[in-house]
């Protein structure tokens, strides 16, 4: 199947569209809420939350009966705050820390489901089976109104955001300043964490349970190294998010026996990787690259001050001197040597070289410089 | 019982110690979500190692995964290092990236692997009896138990030998480095460990009850002392208690071992959580509550001390002038009272004797702010507690 013909196919079939909209709609809401998780150093927090969100489902179904996925998503919504403000709980009241409260809540909260899970499965009712698609995520069985359940929420996200937008910002980079100020910042706390959990949540029934965290943090890590500005950062995240979720259905859809939800998670880990190679300012690439050109510069700017060291001793600067006393210094090499002539500092006449007068002035100011900084 | 149930509730327990003792080093040195990690990012190695052998308890395997774990480790330290991202957001890229790896190497590979997803994640114990080590014809028991056996016997053997040095490690890393014990030596000693545990039990109790089994115990001694030794025994101990236990409510409501042991572990935890003596949520309730009375009646004996005229110190005055609703005047001054502070003349409140000093000796500690003298104070001071 080639590119267009699959295209052509997103706009027609009703199940690829329906899968395609949900991941792409899915990985925009996760990204952008994610970037707030990152900020705020709780990543491995959504890890947590998705796990301990397994119980809630299990007992929604206990209680209901019912396989509604809108009511099972509240039972996980539930269970997945009460998951949240326990491991407050645990951080603040007791000496235990967050690592250690975080991996409290999600081993139990998800052994918990579990026992909670294979109860159910040994119930007799026909009802039943299909609930351990929440365990590693089903994108098949997303249908329309799923979708428009994650549309609508993403919505309710977006505007919830813009409205408070001056609020998270300001309680994500300065928690006590927002407080001086007046603002309510347990409300504040309270309402973003909600929203991470609501994300998360969603993804469940595409993504998965285990590899839902993945999906709340890898969009938001890829998108903070292009740039360090908040609003581009959500923005950029999101469609990070979004390309994730309809390449990986594309993915998925004309391989066979892959699951959705590994192959999103691989592609937006792809992101991540290229903007950790390849981002301009902190990508390792161009860091290694500006490490080497730093490196460069400091032997030009060593072979330069010895130069001007020698030049310094005659009366006339432009005395020339032979090459072969350069040879026994580190920094120096034919390439630094034909730079500095590139430069006009230098003049080479056959094996002998002679300062100009732009090179000696720039040589003593460098001199200067050196001695200025280490004061 | 049967010799299938004793053989369930053995490995189980095995299990527990063989996870509690790497748990423990894992909760005090902070690191306790690195074991979530290596528990799921090992399921490729042992998706490879399943190729080559064909056996889930082959060494071989055993050994593939617990390089992966390390692997893990050290990816993220990496990440970490390039300063990119947080410690805890590396945790977080790192192994959903390696364990979507394993799902998809098994989804591509169903038809020769029969291997499940769920089954790493969360093993089934009930079968573990079944999977007999046979040499030469003689029965010597569950596979998995000479496997957990064997691996429960180097943690010991690890932890006897280099007792000392770890716990230097843990808690001074310096002083270690100092003293010639390279951290980083012991770093990956505790991370191999760690993995290996992780892999050796995985085929009987699965990746997330490892988990369960490593910070729970841990976490909950954690809560009931401050001494590494018993720290160690009460982890064994509730974890042992776990298993067993838990085995028990699985066969009652004929659910997941795996999910009931956690179940148990987490009703534990929840248990010592809010009981335990000083720590516990009560006890710190308590004791924060006990604390604010204190902090306001010392607030209440400096305004007496500060003010002579009769009007400032009327008891209804209390009310509007420091702002304190009627409850909290009352405690204030009941317990003002009962530790013989001051007197109550006519609704006028003035300091006795005993309540002087104890003031002058306050505004002494708040001048030098030394936060142990305080409690010695109050210890001297006080016949009753806020």
């Amino acid at each position: 199947m080639d590119i267009i013909e699959y295209i052509n196919l997103v706009f027609t079939d009703y199940t690829l569209r329906t899968i395609t909209l949900g991941t792409a709609i899915l990985g925009a809401v996760t990204g952008m809420l994610g970037s707030f998780a990152v900020l705020r150093k709780q990543s491995l927090l959504g890890d947590a939350i998705s796990h301990a969100a397994l119980p809630g489902i299990a007992i929604a179904f206990l209680i209901t009966g019912a396989k509604d996925s809108n009511v099972l998503l509240l039972g996980a919504l539930i269970s997945g705050l009460i998951g949240t403000f326990w491991i407050r709980g645990i951080i603040t009241k007791t000496h235990l820390k967050s690592d250690t409260a975080l991996g409290l809540i999600l081993s139990l909260f998800f052994g918990f489901g579990m026992l909670l899970l294979t109860f159910i499965q040994k119930q007799p009712n026909a009802n039943q089976a299909g609930l351990d698609k929440y365990l590693f995520g089903q994108a098949a069985t997303l249908v329309e109104s799923d979708v428009w359940m994650m549309a609508i929420v993403t919505g309710i996200c977006l505007i919830i955001l813009l409205l408070f937008w001056k609020e998270f910002k300001m309680l994500l980079f300065d928690a006590d300043f927002t407080k001086t100020l007046g603002f309510n910042t347990k409300t504040i706390d309270i309402l973003i964490t909600s929203f991470i959990v609501l994300a998360i949540v969603l993804g469940l029934q595409t993504v998965g349970v285990v590899l839902m965290s993945a999906m709340l943090l890898a969009p938001a890590a890829a998108a903070r190294q292009w740039t360090n500005s908040l609003g581009k950062m959500v923005f950029l995240a999101a469609v990070f998010g979004a390309l994730s979720g309809v390449f990986g259905t594309a993915v998925s859809a004309t391989q066979n026996n892959l699951s959705t939800g590994p192959v999103i998670v691989i592609i937006a880990s792809v992101f991540v990787l290229v903007s950790f190679i390849f981002s301009p300012s902190r990508g390792l690439l161009f860091k290694q690259i500006r490490f080497l050109k730093n490196r460069r510069d400091l032997k030009l700017n060593k072979t330069l001050a010895f130069m001007y060291r020698i030049a310094e001793t005659h009366e006339n600067i432009s005395h020339p001197h032979t090459i072969k006393i350069l040879n026994n210094f580190q920094g120096f090499t034919k390439g630094t040597l034909q730079k500095l002539v590139h430069k006009n500092y230098v003049i080479l006449e056959g094996n002998m070289w002679s300062l100009t007068k732009k090179g000696f002035k720039a040589a003593s100011n460098l001199y200067n410089q050196q001695q200025e900084n280490n004061e | 019982m049967s010799s299938a149930q004793i053989e369930i509730q053995l490995i189980a327990s095995l299990v527990a110690v063989a996870c509690a003792i790497p748990g423990t080093f894992l909760v005090l040195r902070k690191m306790a979500m690195i074991s979530d990690a290596i528990s799921h990012s090992i399921l490729p190695g042992i998706v490879i190692g399943f190729f080559i052998t064909h056996d889930l308890n082959s060494p071989v395997l055993i050994l593939l995964a617990a390089i992966t774990g390390i692997i893990t480790v050290i990816l993220v330290e990496y990440i970490q290092k390039t300063g990119l991202v947080k410690e805890d957001t590396a945790i977080g890229l790192v192994f959903p990236a390696l364990f979507s790896i394993g799902v998809i190497l098994i989804a591509k590979n169903a038809n020769d692997v029969h291997l499940d997803v769920d089954a790493v994640l969360l093993g089934e114990l009930a079968f573990a009896p079944f999977d007999r080590f046979i040499v030469s014809g003689a029965d010597l028991g569950p596979k998995s138990l000479w496997v957990i056996g064997s691996i429960l016997i180097v943690t010991v053997g690890l932890l006897f030998a280099f007792f000392k040095e770890l716990k230097v490690s843990t808690f001074d890393a310096g002083l270690a480095a100092s003293l010639g014990f390279s951290p980083a030596i012991m770093h990956y000693g505790l991370m191999s460990m760690s993995s290996v545990t992780t892999v050796g039990a995985f085929d009987a109790v699965g990746a997330i009850l490892v988990v369960a089994l490593m910070i729970a115990p841990a976490a909950t001694a954690y809560l009931l002392t401050n001494n590494l030794k018993r720290m160690l025994l009460y982890a064994i101990g509730f974890g042992v208690f776990s298993a067993i236990s838990g085995y028990w409510v699985a066969h009652w409501l004929d659910a997941s071992i795996a999910g009931s042991i956690t179940t148990m572990l987490g009703l534990i935890f929840l248990l010592v959580y809010l009981l335990a003596p000083g720590r516990g949520i009560i006890a710190v309730l308590y004791r924060e509550k006990q604390q604010r009375t204190e902090v306001s009646l010392l607030t209440f004996l400096l305004h007496l001390k500060n003010h002579n005229e009769e009007e400032e110190r009327h008891v209804n005055h209390l009310n509007e002038h420091i702002n304190w609703q009627k409850v909290r005047s009352k405690t204030v001054l009941e317990l003002a009272l009962k530790n013989n502070m001051i007197v109550i003349d006519n609704n006028i409140v003035s300091l006795t004797e005993k309540g002087n000093d104890f003031t002058s000796q306050a505004i002494d500690y708040i001048i030098t702010n030394e936060d142990v003298k305080i409690e010695h104070m109050k210890d001297d001071f006080f016949l009753f507690r806020g």
